[in-house]
């Protein structure tokens, strides 16, 4: 989704908002007193927009603050990244990183302007959306097995799309292309929306996307689905098995969203903004949209701020080496 | 056909479904309300509003406008912001006409001869026509979408990398013809939009081109900041030189009447009729089609006209015929997105943006599994352009009062809001600084007599040509005659030679002419 909506006026509606709220709220009591501003990377409207506006809704009923909203998108996420990796860290500016700003820019972009570790705080693992093998309806294999040994085969002839680079199909999909020791075709597109489209229309021949775009066109039997890489078979796709049931379970990818705040955010601060993301993800209505959505939310135990900070650890040390040879 | 009615009854029957209100003022009595319609119609007027502030295009509108259409149902969500989207589009084409302001790729070619009018105190008519001929355009797309969506969108998955490259091909050949200067100075400028589009990140590689690592250059030249520098501000540093204070008093002096004559309406009805084919043919085409449907739309009339050198001088012709054709792309742009569920380009991502925040996830069976939100949209659409209808009319009075303004009041006003409009794109104060070079550029080629229009057009269609000549070559692994094999690509690469030979052999000359008429000045 790197270009669509690089047009997002966020901070002009803000402005308003901040504007229209009540100031009365000012008593000495403990943080927050006013208003939070929550920086989304990308476009209103796009997976990890989505995911926050649901959490942050009952955020702001917990806190008992408003949470803004400012989409703020460009350089795969990296430029909203680095304005809030500059921001106050008094708990009042936070951003909802991915995957791809707090571990895979890390390789793919050199002269990044921040270091996931060592400018933010983690505060907490909002929910995990898993990655999907997919292929047009026609492509010759019929289940995982058939499609590793055809690809491997067939190196030179088949085509994979991705959304652009540093995007996590492209990203997803290197991991996959290194695992199986191939390197296919890759040809990019603008966005997750027209790679779809040329997979369905049958120009390209797989690709790796997150479960939100890929459920309905795998119903409606456009496209077709080998594997889904989480542990566990998704409630939205019953059908589709994990990449360990279907012969490779090497391939392990999930697109996570989590919230950050700057480094040197009070301790105290960063426990009452997890706190009320724990509750967040407690609520049934919150659960059941995020469900929806395909979402896997995270466990009791990967939602400290400590399980975040071991995640990106984790997940910096996974994609360097994947990606460190794409840069050349 | 019995099902067509039925679905279209659907549709309509969400649209003017009346919800009871019963405030508590009215102790317990209950008034009937047409929401929906109330959305549209409060979408259209504000997605107007906002739009036709210089600088902000249709996507900027809707982004902006999108969140605060979560509150409320998902039909009711979708239909204002189809307003919206219709809205803005109109906006844009109202800075188009009154101040030479284009918000987006579309109005450029309005800008042309909307700008021209609007010198000759013909600003109303061209309002008028606008709205007008965006009027019918909807009208038919809509039939159109409700008709042949199904199977139109086949055509949008027969155009792979090959067909879009020769499209975008025919594309840059249109915006030779459109300039009504010299040939070469027009090329000259294609030639350098298309250097300022490959500014950015390679789509290939990642790797940053030409952004002298500036953070702000990593997504490449924004198309408001150009285009506001180019034709805003470089307008208003030459309207505020000696030579400009005639100019000037023109549009002031000069407003003749408000709405178009008989003879204007004679004049555009085959303009619009013509406009709307083309548009809702290259609508469906995701990704880039809608691009090139106003100024394929202009270059069709511009080469048919007994008189071509009417155009670029204040030709009706030249308004209502890119306006009709941009307002049926607008409309049949839709159809992915309702039969497949893939947005085709940047607002429709915002439209899918926007259902999965209502917990729709639109796919190929949004059609069957959500009748009432896909036909209420369609109606919706019908009742948007209506509504368009009925705010533009009358406001065509005050946009041309506007005009009179005195100009020392005028200028600074047009600067301000240009500067709001850049920044609020992407929040972004380097946009401003860019917009303003762009300015001190455009002042000097206006005063060499170079055309801005082709060079904007080079730098949108420059990335759509990249990206797909990259893509079919990637597919066909560098072999380059895809592009005539693939029966769609040669029919456009044939079309494409057939213009340029027209426009090169000496022995047609006399027919070149016609067509690149040369500056009088």
């Amino acid at each position: 989704m790197k270009r669509y909506g690089r047009s997002v006026a966020g901070g002009f509606l803000a402005a308003l908002a901040v504007l229209g709220l009540p100031s009365s709220q000012a008593q000495a009591q403990a943080y927050p007193t006013r208003s939070i501003t929550m920086i989304v990377p990308f476009a209103a409207g796009g997976p990890t927009d989505v995911i926050s506006r649901i959490v942050t809704g009952h955020m702001a009923q917990t806190l008992g603050q408003t949470i803004i909203i400012e989409n703020v998108v460009g350089a795969g996420g990296t430029t909203a990244t680095t304005r809030a990796s500059r921001a106050a860290n008094d708990g009042y500016t936070l951003i909802t990183g991915h995957m791809g700003t707090h571990a895979a820019s890390v390789p793919l972009y050199p002269n990044l302007a921040y270091h996931p570790e060592k400018n933010f705080e983690p505060v907490a693992l909002l929910a995990g959306t898993p990655i999907l093998i997919l292929a047009r309806k026609d492509f010759p294999p019929k289940d995982l097995k058939e499609f590793v040994a055809y690809v491997k085969t067939n190196e030179a002839k088949v085509n994979a799309a991705h959304a652009g680079v540093g995007s996590v199909s492209n990203v997803s999909c290197e991991l996959l292309n290194s695992i199986l020791g191939i390197k296919p075709t890759g040809v990019p597109f603008n966005g997750t929306g027209p790679a779809m489209n040329a997979l369905v229309g049958g120009q390209v021949d797989y690709m790796c996307d997150q479960i939100v775009n890929a459920v309905p066109q795998i119903n409606g039997g456009t496209i077709k689905a080998y594997a889904i890489a989480t542990p566990q078979r998704n409630p939205s796709l019953p059908n589709v098995p994990t990449t360990a049931e279907a012969g490779l379970p090497a391939f392990q990818a999930q697109a996570w969203n989590a919230i950050f705040a700057p480094k040197g955010t009070p301790p105290a601060v960063v426990a009452r903004l997890n706190e009320a993301v724990v509750k967040a993800l407690d609520d049934e209505g919150v659960r059941k949209r995020l469900l929806d959505l395909g979402s896997v939310i995270p466990a009791a135990a990967e939602r400290t701020p400590a399980a975040l900070g071991a995640l990106v650890n984790k997940e910096i040390a996974k994609w360097t080496p994947v990606l460190k040879p794409v840069q050349n | 056909m019995g099902d067509l009615f039925s679905n279209l009854g659907l549709g309509f029957g969400v649209v003017f479904q009346l919800v009871q209100w019963s405030p508590a003022f009215l102790g317990g009595a209950s008034i009937p309300i047409p929401v929906n319609i109330l959305l549209c119609l409060i979408g259209a007027l504000v997605g107007t509003l906002v739009g036709v502030l210089p600088g902000i295009g249709t996507i900027a509108t809707v982004a902006m406008l999108l969140p605060i259409t979560f509150g409320l149902p998902p039909v009711g969500a979708l239909i204002m912001l189809a307003g919206i989207y219709y809205g803005a589009q109109y906006g844009g084409s109202t800075t188009s006409i009154l101040v030479n302001i284009p918000g987006e790729a579309g109005s450029v070619v309005t800008a042309l001869d909307g700008f021209q009018m609007a010198k000759q105190g013909r600003a109303g008519p061209a309002l008028a026509i606008a709205a007008i001929g965006s009027f019918f355009a909807g009208c038919v797309a809509t039939v159109l979408i409700a008709v042949l969506g199904a199977p139109l969108t086949k055509l949008a998955l027969a155009f792979g990398p090959a067909e879009y490259f020769s499209l975008m091909v025919l594309g840059l050949i249109f915006a030779v013809v459109l300039a009504k200067g010299s040939v070469l100075k027009a090329i000259a400028m294609i030639v350098f939009g298309l250097l300022l589009s490959m500014v950015g990140s390679d789509i290939e590689t990642g790797a940053s081109r030409m952004a002298f690592n500036i953070p702000e250059l990593a997504d490449g030249l924004g198309f408001a900041t150009v285009a506001m520098g180019l034709f805003g501000f470089a307008e208003i540093i030459r309207n505020l030189d000696a030579g400009g204070e005639t100019d000037r008093k023109l549009v002031q002096e000069k407003v003749s009447g408000l709405m178009p004559t008989v003879r204007d309406l004679k004049d555009s009805t085959p303009a619009i009729l013509r406009g709307t084919a083309l548009g809702s043919i290259l609508g469906i085409l995701p990704g880039g089609g809608a691009v090139i449907a106003s100024f394929a739309a202009y270059t069709l009339e511009k080469k048919i006209s007994k008189n071509p050198s009417r155009f670029g001088r204040g030709a009706i012709e030249g308004v209502a015929a890119p306006e009709s054709a941009n307002n049926a792309a607008a409309q049949t742009s839709f159809i992915p997105l309702l039969t497949l569920g893939i947005p085709p380009n940047a607002v429709m991502a915002l439209m899918v943006g926007a259902m999965t925040i209502h917990g729709i996830v639109p796919g190929p069976q949004v059609m069957q599994k959500q009748p009432e939100l896909v036909w209420g949209m369609i109606a919706s659409m019908w009742v948007g352009n209506l509504m368009l209808l009925i705010i533009n009319l009358p406001l065509v009075g005050i946009w041309v009062r506007l005009l009179r303004v005195p100009y020392r009041l005028m200028f600074p006003a047009i600067v301000v809001f240009c500067c709001i409009g850049i920044y609020s794109v992407n929040n972004a104060p380097t946009d401003v600084m860019l917009a303003g070079g762009f300015g001190l550029l455009g002042y000097w080629l206006i005063k060499h007599d170079f055309e801005p229009a082709p060079l904007l057009l080079g730098m949108v269609l420059g990335p759509l040509m990249e990206e797909n000549l990259r893509r079919a070559l990637l597919i066909s692994r560098g072999d380059w005659s895809v592009f005539l094999t693939r029966p769609l690509s040669a029919v456009l690469m044939v079309l494409a030679a057939a213009l340029l030979v027209l426009a090169i052999l000496p022995s047609l000359r006399k027919k070149r002419d016609e067509v690149f008429v040369e500056s009088e000045n």
